[in-house]
């Protein structure tokens, strides 16, 4: 069982977490001019990455929030957790569990989904 | 008692030769897949002056993690038609290839448990034969009968409402179905190369012409990755994607039991399947964890629920001692139907996504995957798996249908 820290609640078991998969993945703006390769790209592909992964998880049981996690994918170790419509923390960033480093945090502009 | 003399040692069953300059083909990954489509190259193309590149040990990714479980009940023409053709295979490998893997095909059942479960169970009985795939439904009485301990009173949590029955399905002996593999291959001429790791891929334009390894950079003309919850990493080297996300998915054994358990009983609703080994462990898997994980190992809620769901379904288990428990990375695809096909690197071919089934397809990956990489072009039993379908929207949806878990 995995521990994870919920930007409102705090620590909690995973048990009360629900995953969202890789995160930073924005609607596409221009839906009528797509391609079949770009609808497939955005139903279908995602990274699958070996290590550093920002993925979204909710706290289904707890404050139900969605938030974005930075999780090495063969060690599991959190390496961040930052609030929506922030952009990915460096990663490889020493950053603890339960917090991230404001300076990496930025806000999207209006519109982008993470 | 005092042993004087260790027994000798056993015949190796295949040389460990270094890698030569260049082969006609190289297969990545020297798990089930792999041997197979090598053992297929070599046997139905002539082709034998290949490699099957294997960065750990031959055999001990989830050719050595899988629950063993072979069956071909699956809703769809396209699922049903290269699972049968693999069951056909496993029917008549063991005299092929000389060795007793000890194929036992003592049925698959999929249990019903709800008004759901039993229409959409009804509906693939109806599907399999239509596509030539034994197939019954079972009420509870008669699931009782073939499966004597389980529990299909009306008290439980999921009561037991009926289920499919493939009797021509059944287990074999994963490791040593790797073993007679590697063996043919290897009397034929085939590389087996452990403990090397591909690094990276050289390649003349969109075309791929050699492998870089730990063990020095291979000439080859054609490539076939068969490397399951890696495919991705390679891919990305090779510079394209797949559809594919890797999760860890677990299995455990019991201790040693006698033999209480004639079949193998799968559970879509509670998530687990049960079968117990010619030894004599009852062998258990699990759903994935829901993240994407390499680590080869996963969260033990996952195994808790597994095995309460066992114990409501067979109470005599609730004794036995778990001996051990492990985890696989298997690559998952949104329809829950593998890839088996050209890629978009011209000469290089892709074979994975068989996520949590990928043991039973065994034989008919590497036959129709051998087929691909010799003529260039899928064989009809492979051609629905391509990697344009996510493109065409041509999916083979298996989710729920044939089993979410495999």
């Amino acid at each position: 069982m995995l521990l994870f820290s919920c930007p409102n609640c705090g620590p909690r078991d995973e048990t009360e977490f629900h995953y969202g998969g890789q995160a930073h993945v924005p609607y596409p703006k221009d839906t009528d001019a797509m391609t079949d390769k770009e609808w497939a790209e955005f139903l279908f592909y995602r990274d699958n990455t070996r290590g550093d992964f920002a993925e979204r998880w909710v706290h289904s049981t707890g404050c139900r929030q969605w938030f974005n996690m930075l999780r090495d994918t063969v060690s599991y170790e959190v390496k961040a957790v930052y609030p929506m419509g922030s952009t990915s923390p460096t990663p490889g960033g020493q950053s603890p569990a339960g917090q991230f480093p404001a300076s990496t945090v930025q806000t999207q502009q209006k519109g982008a989904q993470s | 008692m005092i042993t004087e003399h260790l027994p000798e040692h056993p015949d190796f069953l295949w040389r460990n030769p270094d890698p030569k300059k260049s082969y006609d083909a190289v297969i990545v990954g020297g798990g089930g897949h792999g041997l197979a489509t090598a053992y297929f190259l070599a046997k139905n193309h002539g082709m034998t002056n290949i490699a099957v590149l294997e960065k750990g040990w031959l055999a001990g990714g989830n050719m050595a993690r899988n629950t063993t479980i072979i069956r071909s009940n699956y809703l769809w023409d396209e699922s049903a038609a290269i699972y049968e053709h693999s069951l056909k295979l496993w029917e008549i490998l063991p005299e092929e290839l000389e060795y007793d893997f000890l194929f036992s095909q003592r049925g698959v059942m999929n249990l019903a448990h709800t008004l759901g479960d039993v229409r959409e169970s009804i509906r693939r009985v109806g599907a399999n034969k239509l596509n030539g795939v034994d197939a019954e439904w079972l009420d509870p009485q008669q699931v009782k009968e073939l499966c004597p301990i389980l529990n299909i009173s009306d008290n439980i949590r999921y009561p037991v409402m009926g289920a499919t029955y493939q009797p021509r399905a059944g287990i074999a002996k994963h490791d040593h179905v790797a073993w007679a593999f590697a063996r043919k291959c290897d009397e034929m001429g085939v590389d087996i190369i452990q403990n090397c790791e591909v690094t990276g891929f050289l390649k003349d334009g969109n075309k791929v012409v050699g492998v870089k390894t730990n063990r020095g950079t291979i000439n080859t003309e054609k490539v076939g990755l068969c490397a399951a919850g890696h495919s991705s990493v390679l891919a990305e080297m090779a510079g394209f994607r797949l559809p594919i996300q890797s999760h860890p998915l677990q299995a455990l054994v019991s201790e040693l039991h006698e033999q209480v358990h004639p079949t193998v009983v799968m559970s879509n609703h509670v998530h687990v399947y049960v079968s117990q080994a010619h030894k004599g462990e009852l062998v258990m898997g699990a759903g994935v964890d829901s993240y994407n994980g390499y680590g080869q190992r996963g969260s033990f809620h996952v195994i808790e629920e597994q095995m309460a769901a066992a114990v409501e379904l067979f109470p005599i288990f609730a004794r036995a001692h778990v001996l051990r428990t492990w985890g696989g990375i298997v690559d998952t695809t949104l329809d829950a139907s593998p890839i088996v096909g050209l890629s978009p690197v011209e000469n290089m071919y892709v074979n994975c996504g068989w996520g949590t089934g990928g043991f039973k397809g065994t034989p008919g990956a590497g036959l129709t995957f051998a087929h691909t990489i010799a003529t260039g072009a899928p064989h009809p039993l492979n051609a629905p798996f391509s990697l344009e379908r996510f493109e065409t929207g041509a999916l083979i949806d298996e989710h729920g249908a044939a089993a979410v878990a495999h």
